[in-house]
């Protein structure tokens, strides 16, 4: 069972309120209608079944798709049409569904990617090597190794990340999102594929993260028993419309949800 | 028995006995080598950012190069005229971006690359339209790039070196230098790795596609100015300066399509071996040889490492 921050999320105001977001691809409607929000510092868990538009509502949180209808408000600002990097710019960063890495790259230079926004200082100096550049690239190398530290996973950072397990990718991504510093944190399935090990490790940093850094969470889980113990209030999505919005013990015992995950006799 | 003599044993003794040929030859390869290279390299360029080969490359260089001696026709001073290239590149860069690499994100590898048959009929046109199809002159001496040769006494005989060759080497050193820094050590060269690796992982970190895109090709229009200006010195720029660009196909396989410092090592390789297999084995082989030695020698690196000297292994988790 978790442990709750000192955060008192029940009170808490929003940092994203979603209002009537609908998004069709062509005929095909991902979302229709989803209404909710993210309140600052909480865990907050998008279930629903198979294709029932999870991904869809974190790809439109973080500017991947424009959804054709519908309000977003990020940090108390209406926002019009974003693209993913304005969106990162914004604070929000994210992982994915099937581990999107820079492959080709050790741990710690995909982590170090996740810090290119913080940097600022010009191009020649960067050239060089020298001066402010220099004294740039070490003050975010040791912030980032604190991210490796906390992650546990420093016995891997020069390695390559496409030779790494399965499990340790999906570390280094939440690495690399973390070294964003970001103020909303959009994890999708990140326990997906993991032994019962792993999940308990994943967990553990995303409490962790949330307690330690008050970074707000939104995740997408499969695994009930995971978002039930993390998350401090669910959204219910089903065929891309909301069924149900409230604390864990409220979806447990909503009937909506029930029918949607074990379908109805008719 | 006379012809296994002729081919493995005759040529050796050739350039034993007459070393003075054997350098001559050798510098000659090295030097070809480093524009080969140099071609390369605007290939590397962009196949690292964007996974594309840009069959372009080639017309760039002539476009480049033409755009440059057309300015200084039109009365423009040659530094001026230099400048204003580079900002013809820097156009042609951002025009690539909007037009050609927007519409087209997101889509199949395959796609782009069509795509970039079409930018070299465009650029073929219009470069057609605007300075005409006549070979020209390369303003080598107004842009103060030296000519002439050292005659270097050596090894009882006399090697010549020409002093423009001498001058492509070291521009093309400075030039490899230069990328390699700004690829391995610079905050923007993390990124033109990220987006070469994964375009939805580079923006979900905040990374623009748009500005590194126009970076990159802009970084390759450059090569390709460096390329046309020493390629034009030695010959004349012309639109056959395009097929000689295809010379860059062997030294990207050699070299692997990712790697800079393999651009250069492949251009050199190849580049000596051509005018190695050419001078020695020319006469036996008749002297259609250079133009497949290249190609064959690529093919016998590939056997053995198939991701080229220094591509990067692909490693697939199964």
């Amino acid at each position: 069972m978790r442990a709750r921050g000192q955060v008192d999320v029940a009170a808490g105001e929003a940092i994203l309120s979603i209002e009537n977001v609908s998004l069709a691809f062509g005929g095909v409607k991902a979302l229709t209608d989803v209404s909710f929000d993210i309140r600052k510092g909480e865990i907050r868990a998008i279930i629903g079944p198979n294709g029932a538009g999870k991904t869809s509502m974190l790809n439109v949180i973080n500017g991947f798709y424009q959804p054709q209808q519908g309000k977003i408000t990020f940090k108390g600002k209406p926002r019009t049409k974003m693209r993913p990097h304005e969106a990162a710019r914004g604070g929000i960063a994210r992982t994915f569904q099937n581990v999107a890495l820079f492959r080709g790259m050790s741990a710690l230079d995909n982590i170090m990617a996740g810090r290119s926004l913080a940097m600022h200082v010009n191009f020649f100096w960067q050239l060089l090597r020298y001066g402010p550049a220099m004294a740039e690239e070490v003050a975010h190398r040791r912030r980032v190794e604190e991210i490796i530290d906390f992650l546990e996973i420093a016995h891997i950072r020069k390695v390559q990340v496409g030779r790494l397990p399965y499990g340790l990718q999906k570390r280094v991504e939440l690495g690399r999102a973390l070294a964003m510093e970001p103020e909303l944190l959009l994890l999708d399935e990140p326990m997906a594929g993991m032994n019962l090990e792993e999940k308990e490790d994943m967990s553990r940093f995303i409490i962790d993260v949330n307690n330690q850094f008050g970074t707000t969470i939104a995740l997408i889980e499969h695994d009930m028993g995971v978002v039930m113990d993390l998350s401090d209030r669910v959204v219910v999505l089903d065929y891309g419309r909301k069924i149900a919005d409230g604390t864990p013990e409220q979806i447990k015992s909503n009937q909506a949800v029930i029918d949607a995950y074990l379908g109805v006799a008719r | 028995m006379d012809l296994l003599y002729q081919i493995f044993i005759d040529p050796f003794v050739q350039m034993g006995t007459a070393p003075d040929l054997l350098v001559q030859t050798l510098w000659e390869g090295l030097v070809s080598g480093v524009l080969y290279a140099l071609i390369a390299l605007g290939f590397v360029l962009i196949f690292k950012a964007s996974g594309v080969f840009n069959f372009a490359q080639g017309i760039m260089v002539v476009f480049a190069a033409l755009t440059l001696v057309g300015l200084y026709e039109k009365g423009v001073p040659a530094f001026l005229a230099l400048a204003l290239t580079v900002v013809v590149m820097l156009g042609l860069a951002v025009l690539v971006e909007r037009l050609m690499l927007r519409p087209l994100v997101n889509q199949p590898d395959i796609v782009l690359f069509m795509a970039t048959f079409g930018l070299t009929y465009v650029l073929i046109g219009l470069g057609e339209m605007i300075f005409g199809g006549d070979p020209k002159v390369m303003i080598a001496d107004q842009l103060y790039l030296p000519r002439g040769a050292i005659d270097v006494q050596m090894l009882g005989g006399f090697v010549s070196l020409q002093k423009i060759d001498i001058a492509a080497a070291v521009i093309a050193s400075l030039m490899v230098a230069a990328l390699a820094v700004f690829f391995q050590k610079t905050r923007i060269g993390r990124a033109l790795r990220a987006v070469a690796d994964s375009h939805k992982a580079a923006l979900s970190v905040g990374i623009s596609l748009e500005q590194i895109w126009v970076v990159v090709w802009f970084a390759a229009g450059i090569v390709a100015l460096a390329t046309g200006i020493m390629w034009g010195a030695r010959s004349n720029v012309s639109f056959a300066l395009e097929i000689v660009s295809l010379k860059a196909l062997p030294v990207l396989i050699l070299g692997g399509f990712t790697s800079i410092p393999g651009a250069i090592v492949g251009g050199i390789i190849i580049g000596v071996g051509e005018k190695l297999g050419e001078f020695y084995w020319g006469p036996l082989l008749g002297s259609g040889i250079e133009s497949w030695l290249a190609y064959m020698i690529a093919l016998i690196f590939l056997l053995f490492r198939p991701q080229g000297l220094f591509g990067e292994r692909i490693i697939e988790r199964i």
